[in-house]
């Protein structure tokens, strides 16, 4: 069995008989027990993943304002208040999407990254290069661990493994806000569509905390149900639905893009406005299979009298027992497509991500 | 730990085989087999009267990860899939063996002899060799 990079809380998993598998070279746990048991205790009342794999990187100078404004589609300069974060592409002179990230801004002169797993070496290559000319020090922290702990009970939960001060401050957080709370960095942020926290630690702290979190009932999740529960939220998986061969307008990615004001001469902001003068010629929408089967990514589309498209994310939904998937088609797809699964064609019905919103189906 | 009731046989790709009276034989995965697929939530079953040949895929196993083929362990003709497993994928996962089976076929002749199956404890060893 090959061995990839491990977490500090690789034992832990083991331990806990997870099924390890190889992700974008880690070897990370995709299920504990069942994928679908996790998925629910989340919809329903918390689950804890361990998402260490995923890169952070601060980044500290005097100009590092002016650097991510030109390194990013979204606009920093839309960040008025310390601890908030932003949802941005990092994008290629063609416009193409070389990841998506989680800025935070925690000082005038420190924001701090959250870039994915598999983008991890090539990101750092980038950002390095591209920082320089503005003097800001990129500094990976491979030294802390990241737990996301999500789901309705997950702050009240997550709260009590917490010193009392620093709950209380926890609890106050607004949505997408991140905070230092004594040796943590607390953030109300996630990747499943329910409320919760993504907590990054010293990496010594990541197993009594997790030990902690599943004695007050939170249940251990791996990366399978944390797919399925980001599917039904409507949420893109760099890699998946978009990659550097593909923009943000033809991604669902459109509203991200911070256009204004117009001489902010970010990264692939002139190929963006080509496309967006043009008018996009595909669009990235969610599908609701209608006949039974399962939906999954290259699977074709057929648009009657309009042309053809991919599923690019596919998988059953276990809140709504029924096959869905986000999938690139012509833009001029309107409400009905076909499906050719193992060369059958199966109805499926266009509807707007997300699918599932706080534990409620958003689809009829 | 898998378990395998000693009287069925076993192919290499983990489908089981159960002799019934009526000369016909019931197909489905083992233990082994549904455990690393997890959760099932759609089997596609072949339509009675189908013709297949040994080692052709004749179902679909999807779990919620990924779809995988079932292979016809010996040649014959369907004669009906599981039609419970429409509506409850899961009782591959609950009932390997029983519940859970996909699918009954009429060998063809001499192909029940002539099928790649080992016994129970031969496909122990097989397992064991995976590290399962």
């Amino acid at each position: 069995m090959p061995v990839g990079r491990q977490t500090p809380l690789f034992k832990l998993h083991q331990e806990l008989n997870a099924r390890i598998v190889d992700f974008g070279g880690w070897d990370m746990p995709v299920q504990y027990s069942s994928q679908i048991g996790e998925h629910h205790a989340v919809r329903r009342a918390a689950g804890v993943f361990d998402v260490s794999h995923m890169c952070v990187v601060d980044l500290h100078g005097s100009r590092v304002r002016e650097f991510l404004r030109q390194l990013l589609a979204n606009d920093v300069a839309r960040l008025q208040s310390l601890g908030k974060a932003l949802y941005s592409c990092m994008l290629n002179e063609q416009g193409g999407v070389r990841d998506d990230l989680i800025a935070y801004y925690l000082g005038e002169s420190w924001y701090r990254l959250v870039v994915n797993a598999g983008t991890r070496d090539r990101d750092l290559a980038w950002i390095t290069a591209q920082a320089q000319p503005f003097a800001v020090q990129v500094s990976e922290r491979s030294d802390l661990a990241l737990l996301a702990i999500q789901g309705p009970e997950a702050r009240a939960k997550a709260a009590q493994i917490l010193p009392s001060a620093a709950a209380t401050e926890a609890l106050a957080l607004p949505t997408f806000v991140g905070r230092e709370l004594g040796r943590w960095f607390v953030a109300r942020t996630g990747y499943t569509g329910e409320d919760g926290f993504e907590i990054m630690m010293p990496a010594a702290d990541a197993v009594p905390a997790w030990r902690s979190l599943n004695a007050l009932g939170v249940a251990s999740c791996g990366l399978g149900a944390r797919d399925t529960l980001r599917l039904e939220a409507g949420m893109n998986l760099y890699g998946n639905d978009m990659d550097e061969a593909t923009h943000p307008f033809e991604s669902g990615l459109g509203w991200t893009l911070a256009m204004t004001p117009r001489e902010r001469g970010f990264v692939g902001r002139a190929a963006l406005e080509g496309i967006e003068r043009a008018g996009s010629p595909r669009k990235l929408v969610g599908l609701l299979l209608e006949d039974r089967g399962v939906l999954r990514s290259h699977q074709k589309v057929i648009v009657p009298s309009v042309g053809e498209g991919a599923i690019t994310s596919g998988t059953f939904s276990p809140t709504l027992e029924r096959s869905i998937a986000l999938a690139r088609v012509p833009a001029a797809t309107a409400e009905r497509v076909q499906v050719d699964i193992r060369g059958k064609l199966l109805s499926a019905r266009v509807v707007k991500p997300p699918f599932v919103r706080f534990g409620k189906s958003l689809v009829s | 730990m898998s378990q395998l009731p000693a009287d069925l046989k076993y192919t290499k790709s983990h489908e089981w085989v159960r002799a019934l009276t009526d000369g016909t034989v019931e197909i489905g995965i083992t233990d082994h087999a549904q455990h690393a697929l997890g959760d099932l939530v759609f089997v596609e079953v072949p339509e009675a009267g189908r013709k297949v040949q040994a080692g052709e895929a004749c179902a679909v196993v999807e779990s919620v990860k990924a779809a995988s083929d079932v292979y016809a362990p010996l040649s014959g003709e369907i004669t009906g899939g599981n039609p419970k497993l429409a509506a409850e994928p899961e009782a591959v996962n609950t009932s390997p063996y029983g519940e859970g089976w996909l699918m009954r076929l009429r060998p063809a002749p001499g192909a029940l002899a002539a099928a790649a199956l080992m016994p129970a404890a031969e496909y122990q060893k097989l397992l064991d060799a995976e590290g399962g």
